[in-house]
C-alpha cells in the first residue's frame, strides 16, 4: 500500500512497523538507554523501539520529552522512523533535534506490527506482515 | 506557510547550521498548528536548564547548537538551573552534578543568552507590556505573561524557545491570535481569598476543570490581589490546567474587552479548602524541608521572611528560593544578613521543583500548589501546604 502524509523530518527509512493505538510519552515513558517503553499498562509496555518504524497516534506529556529522543539516537536506540496521526510539539521539535524521519497526517490503522515499511519524503509505502513476523515470535 | 526571503535563507542553512535547525523547528511547528507566517517576538525566556531535566544528551544539544554558531537576536533569559551557581556546596550539590550544570550554562552563556535563571523573568528585568510577542517556556511565567500582563506567548519547549531566540522569530498561531484568546467558561468565585496558597488552590480547582477542555476561564469574583497573588495563581492553574491564559474581571487588562460565557461554574469556600486539603498528604509526618520561592519569591516576600525570623533561628533545612538580581537587592536592603543569621539559606537561580533533591528529604513545607505537584511528581515527597507566615513559623518550631 501507498500512503501520502505530511513530512515533518525529510528522510528515507527502511524498516519494520511497531504499531500502538495508545499515545506515547518519551519523558518516563521510554527509557533512554535501551529504548524499551517502561508506561505501566501501556500498551507497548516491555516492548523496544530501537530500530523500529514506530507508528503511534500522537505525543503527549513533558516537552523534556523531546530531549529524550535525541538521548535515544545518541545512545543508538532511537526508532528508524516516526509515523503519526497527529504529530505534536514534542515528538516534531524531537524528531528534528534528533534527525529521525517522521511523516504525519497518516491513516495509520491500516499499518500493522511487524509490516516492513518504506518511507522516503512524505510517501510511506508498507507491506502486510510476513507469517513468521505476524504472530511476533523470534527465529 | 510563507516564509520571508531572509527566512528561507536561514532554512537554506545560509546562517549556519544551528539557525538552520532552529527555523526547521519553527517551520514544522508552524505546519502542524497552522500558521501562515512567522512574526518577530521581543524577548524569549527557556526552559530545559537543570541538568537534573536535560541529562547529557541535553547538554550536547545545547553544545552542537552553540558549536553551530548559534546566536541570540533578542533578549533571552533561562528558566530556574539545579543549583545555586555560586552557592552550590553549601545546598548539598555534588561537584560531577555542579560540573556539568556550569558546562550547561556556558553553552546558553556561548549563545549569548543572559544567564539569570528564574521562573519569574517579569521580576528580573524583562518585563513585556500588553500586546508584546513573546516565546516564553515557563509554564506559570507564561501562564502570568499572557494574563496578568497582556502579552502573547504559546507555551513553548525548551528547544523552541531557544529556536526563537536564535532567529527572533515565532510561527503566528495560538495564543499569538487574538481570535484564540476569548474565555470559554466562567468561574464565579464566592470565597475570601487572601493567602498566595487561597489562589494557588484555586488554580488547582479551576485548573483540573479545565485540563481537559482547555477551555479558557474567566473569572469573577476576585476584588483584589497582590503580584504575588497572581503569580501563585498562574503557577497553579498552569501546572493542574496547562493554561497559557485565563481573564480576571477587573484585574487582568484584557478581561474587558470580553463579555461573561454563558457556562457559569461556582466556587464556593468549601471547594476552596478541599482543595487546599488534598494537597496536605503528610499528616502526622515531620517536617524536614522548608521552602518558599515556587515561583522565585519577590523582594516583598523575602522582605517579610526577613520580619519573621529576624533574632530566631530555624530548626529545619529552609530554602529561599529567587532570582540573583532579587537577592541583591535583598543583600543591599540587609534581609540577607537577618535570614542567613537565623539559619535559612538562599538557594538562588534554582529551586525545590528542579534541584536534584531526590531522597534527601521526606516532606516538605511550602505554600506553592505547584510545589506540591511536583514534591510528589519528581522528588517522592510528601507535602504540608499552608499560608506563607505559617510555613516561615513551622521553620521555628
Amino acid at each position: 500500500m501507498r500512503l501520502h502524509g505530511r513530512s515533518i523530518f525529510s528522510g528515507t527509512a527502511q524498516g519494520v512497523a511497531l504499531v500502538t493505538t495508545q499515545a506515547i510519552s518519551f519523558f518516563g515513558g521510554v527509557d533512554p538507554e535501551t529504548g524499551v517503553v517502561v508506561e505501566r499498562g501501556h500498551e507497548l509496555e516491555g516492548q523496544c523501539i530501537s530500530s523500529k518504524v514506530l507508528v503511534f497516534p500522537t505525543g503527549k506529556g513533558s516537552t523534556v520529552g523531546s530531549y529524550t529522543l535525541y538521548r535515544l539516537k545518541h545512545n543508538g536506540h532511537a526508532p528508524l522512523a516516526i509515523l503519526n496521526a497527529e504529530c505534536e510539539t514534542i515528538t516534531a521539535v524531537g524528531c528534528i533535534i534528533a534527525e529521525i524521519v517522521c511523516v504525519d497526517q497518516l491513516p495509520i490503522r491500516d499499518i500493522r506490527t511487524g509490516s516492513l515499511v518504506c518511507i522516503d519524503g512524505d510517501v510511506v509505502r508498507f507491506e502486510p506482515p510476513t507469517d513468521n513476523m505476524n504472530n511476533g515470535e523470534q527465529p | 506557510m510563507r516564509l520571508t526571503s531572509e527566512e528561507n535563507k536561514m532554512l537554506a542553512g545560509g546562517q549556519g547550521k544551528a539557525v538552520q535547525k532552529a527555523m526547521q523547528i519553527l517551520v514544522a511547528l508552524g505546519n502542524i498548528y497552522g500558521a501562515e507566517r512567522m512574526i518577530p517576538v521581543s524577548s524569549v525566556q527557556i526552559a530545559g536548564v537543570s541538568y537534573d531535566n536535560l541529562g547529557e544528551a541535553g547538554l550536547q544539544f545545547l553544545s552542537e547548537m552553540a558549536d553551530g554558531g548559534g546566536r541570540t537576536r533578542v533578549p533571552a533569559m533561562l528558566n530556574p538551573a539545579g543549583m545555586d551557581i555560586e552557592n552550590w556546596p553549601a545546598l548539598g550539590i555534588q561537584p560531577d552534578f555542579a560540573e556539568k550544570q556550569i558546562r550547561v550554562l556556558e553553552a546558553f552563556s556561548r549563545m549569548g543568552v543572559t544567564t539569570t535563571c528564574t521562573c519569574t523573568p517579569y521580576l528580573a528585568g524583562n518585563l513585556p507590556k500588553l500586546g508584546d510577542h513573546l516565546a516564553w517556556s515557563e509554564s506559570s511565567a507564561v501562564c502570568y505573561a499572557n494574563s496578568v500582563i497582556g502579552a502573547r506567548t504559546n507555551r513553548e519547549g525548551g528547544p523552541s524557545a531557544l529556536a526563537s531566540a536564535l532567529t527572533g522569530r515565532t510561527p503566528e498561531y495560538g495564543m499569538h491570535l487574538p481570535e484564540n484568546r476569548h474565555p470559554a467558561l466562567t468561574f464565579e468565585v464566592n470565597a475570601h481569598l487572601g493567602e498566595n496558597s487561597d489562589f494557588g488552590a484555586l488554580g488547582k480547582l479551576i485548573g483540573e476543570k479545565i485540563e481537559a477542555s482547555k477551555a479558557i476561564p474567566y473569572i469573577v469574583g476576585i476584588e483584589s490581589t497582590t503580584l504575588e497573588n497572581t503569580k501563585s495563581f498562574c503557577a497553579s492553574l498552569a501546572t493542574y490546567g496547562g493554561a497559557a491564559l485565563f481573564h480576571m474581571q477587573g484585574i487582568t487588562p484584557e478581561a474587558g474587552f470580553y463579555s461573561l460565557p454563558s457556562e457559569v461554574m461556582p466556587i464556593t469556600q468549601a471547594d476552596l479548602q478541599a482543595a487546599a486539603a488534598s494537597l496536605n498528604d503528610a499528616a502526622g509526618s515531620q517536617v524536614d524541608f522548608v521552602s518558599l520561592g515556587c515561583p522565585h519569591l519577590s523582594i516583598d516576600e523575602i522582605a517579610r521572611i526577613a520580619h519573621l525570623l529576624e533574632g530566631r533561628q530555624v530548626k529545619v533545612e529552609f530554602w529561599i528560593t529567587t532570582a540573583r538580581s532579587i537577592k541583591h537587592i535583598a543583600d543591599q536592603l540587609g534581609y540577607t544578613r537577618i535570614i542567613e543569621a537565623a539559619g535559612a539559606r538562599f538557594a538562588v537561580d534554582t529551586c525545590c521543583v528542579v534541584a536534584p533533591i531526590r531522597g534527601r528529604f521526606s516532606v516538605m513545607a511550602t505554600d506553592s500548589a505547584k510545589a506540591c505537584y511536583y514534591a510528589y511528581a519528581k522528588n517522592r515527597l510528601k507535602t504540608v501546604f499552608m499560608p506563607f507566615d505559617d510555613v516561615v513559623r513551622l521553620a521555628l518550631q
